[in-house]
């Protein structure tokens, strides 16, 4: 009865992305794009922190990777844009596995220092190394016009679709399978044994389970989906620059976990909504000074009083009496 | 040498104010097992509120422990206000609220002091000192003796009166505590007021250092000492302090000597800081926790 529940919301969900972008304009459509593609990273930080109990402070630093690769690769070497989001992904798994071999030996905030340096390293490192990502500038990706839809749309299935649309659709395409990954990963016994170090990590090493080898490719996978969602903000934009990686990009996928909740997976979108419009409707309150900045932090501030557990700790409050009747009967 | 001397010397003064910022953190640390992202921006909401005593006319020093004062209450505010509440709550939901304080505290600073850039009067002279060819400004060796002198009073107050040692005991070891009669609550409370005053002390001594400042005086000094605190062990006081120091000079001989590193001075100390923690993942000073399961 639970799983049904579970499907029917997935299912429920779908069918609310499928319709979305016919009922609003074409720039929501382009904002929505944008929550898709946080919900790819917050689902991947979720895995890592979420599964694991391993809080990274970091993953904008590989949403960067997943970019840059994307850039290069569409206006160094002329590949499509469609055929980079792959190659960003697995660019950023292999980074996330040569960093946690060595990084997660180390324990709780230890290990955040350890991410939170890369986050606060990433815009330097990419502005010293100008030849290779264009510097403080960045990359566009306006010159290649032919390789990505920004100009002129794109005809898919007999269809053409704005731009917008179109990268709507891609995010949220992507964003739904692997939200389906996620969940298989918690159901599949790596997604067991990843719990098991979470609650003790003690005890899981004694029953067997090697933690340091289990935790790595955690931080792996969650760095696949951080690139993932790089390479979309890349497309998104037509461009990156360093200035789009400072370390507050890793701080906010955070918050749209602890928003979205922690082991959650369909609220995580909450997460992601809460950090692309809770800033423009900040803005549209006040423009004066400082004054958004206000209203984010004591918003922010108050969600987590109310609704400690963010979004899917709430849903699973309210419906773990309903659901438990409805497993007992049946 | 008289050149690495002077690098050692300047370096010595940045790192005592990451020391101070440093074992702010430490305190709530200590007490409460989270990482305080506010406390960077405490410690700039400190610094206008002294810039705004100076600004009205109160004289130096009455200004400065007027703020140490407004700072150790605006501390123990926000803990009993916003931290409390969450005290019981999963780790990320306490650090999500930090970081909801950090974003709520730069932007009331901006809102309250129009976010123009502001100086803070130098308390000590401009002279410098020439010490057989190393220059010895007065302002570093007065930033050095006030962390110095603030580290040694938190240290007496800790290992010599019984309140400092209520706070040891809660921090050890809450529910023995709590059955001795401590209010381990209200000792939370207190060391939230003292990582104010400690980092009310460093926004007020780094600020004349940096020419003007505005709300975004602390961030990057936060990350000196976050990475200060993790050098130096994060249960341990003495650790961020010689964390502090050491990260400071590393920083300055590094920036010094390495062409193609200048750039990249940040990166590359976090980098040495992760190798130091692969050999000590507790830190140099910090202890191993050893867990019963």
């Amino acid at each position: 009865m639970r799983s049904a529940l579970r499907i029917g919301g997935f299912l429920l969900f779908a069918a609310v992305v499928l319709v979305l972008p016919s009922r609003v304009s074409d720039f929501r459509a382009q904002e929505l794009a944008l929550v898709g593609i946080y919900f790819i990273a917050i689902l991947g930080l979720n895995v890592l922190t979420g599964y694991t109990g391993v809080i990274s402070l970091g993953h904008g630093a590989f949403m960067a990777v997943g970019a840059y690769t994307t850039a290069i690769l569409v206006a160094d070497h002329g590949v499509k844009d469609l055929y980079t989001i792959p190659i960003a992904g697995l660019v950023a798994f292999a980074a996330g596995f040569a960093f946690g071999i060595p990084a997660l030996r180390l324990s709780g905030p230890y290990l955040a220092l350890a991410t939170f340096g890369i986050a606060v390293s990433t815009p330097i490192v990419i502005k010293k190394f100008d030849n290779l990502t264009g510097g403080t500038g960045g990359i566009n990706l306006f010159e290649s016009p032919d390789l990505t839809g920004a100009f002129f749309g794109v005809h898919v299935l007999g269809r053409t679709l704005t731009f917008n649309d179109w990268i709507y659709y891609l995010s949220w395409t992507i964003a739904l399978a692997l939200l389906v990954v996620a969940w298989a990963i918690s159901v599949s016994p790596f997604g067991r044994a990843l719990r098991a170090v979470r609650d003790n990590e003690i005890a899981a090493t004694a029953s067997g389970i090697w933690s340091a080898s289990h935790k790595t490719f955690a931080f792996a996978v969650s760095a696949f989906y951080a690139g993932i969602a790089g390479s979309l903000l890349a497309i998104h934009a037509n461009s990156v620059s360093p200035g789009g990686f400072q370390f507050d990009l890793s701080i906010k996928l955070l918050v749209g976990l602890a928003i979205g909740g922690l082991g959650a997976l369909v609220p995580l979108a909450a997460g992601a909504a809460f950090l692309v419009y809770l800033p423009n409707w900040a803005q549209d309150l006040s423009k004066a000074p400082g004054v958004p900045g206000v209203i984010y932090g004591a918003v922010l501030i108050v969600l987590m009083l109310v609704i400690p557990g963010g979004v899917g700790g709430l849903l699973r409050r309210i419906a773990s009496p309903l659901t438990t009747r409805l497993y007992a009967r049946s | 040498m008289a050149d690495l001397l002077q690098q050692v010397v300047s370096g010595t003064a940045t790192g005592g104010v990451y020391a101070l910022l440093a074992l702010a953190l430490v305190l709530i640390y200590r007490s409460t097992g989270v990482v305080n992202f506010a406390q960077g921006e405490m410690a700039m909401f400190s610094t206008f509120v002294c810039w705004e005593l100076l600004d009205r006319g109160v004289p130096y020093w009455g200004a400065f422990f007027l703020t140490l004062l407004i700072s150790f209450a605006g501390g123990v505010a926000i803990e009993r206000l916003v931290v409390r509440p969450v005290e019981r709550a999963m780790a990320l939901t306490v650090v999500t609220v930090t970081i909801g304080l950090l974003i709520l505290l730069n932007g009331a600073a901006a809102w309250i002091w129009k976010g123009e850039q502001r100086t803070l009067e130098n308390p000590f002279t401009n002279r410098t000192f020439d010490v057989g060819g190393v220059v010895i400004a007065a302002q570093d060796l007065g930033i050095i003796a006030v962390s110095l002198a603030i580290v040694l009073a938190l240290w007496a107050f800790f290992q010599r009166t019984t309140l400092g040692l209520a706070l040891r005991a809660s921090a050890v070891n809450p529910d023995s505590s709590r059955l001795h009669g401590v209010r381990v609550s209200w000792m939370l409370a207190l060391g939230w007021g003292l990582a104010a005053l400690l980092g009310a002390v460093a926004g007020v001594l780094v600020a004349p250092t940096q020419g003007s400042f505005d709300q975004n005086l602390m961030l990057p000094i936060l990350i000196y000492a976050f990475a200060a605190a993790v050098l130096g062990g994060l249960d341990s006081p003495v650790g961020a302090v010689v964390g502090g120091v050491v990260l400071g000079i590393a920083l300055n001989l590094i920036g010094a000597y390495i062409d193609f590193l200048a750039d990249l001075r940040l990166p590359s100390a976090l980098f040495l800081i992760l190798v130091v923690l692969l050999a000590r993942p507790q830190g140099l000073f910090g202890r191993e926790a050893v867990r019963r399961v």
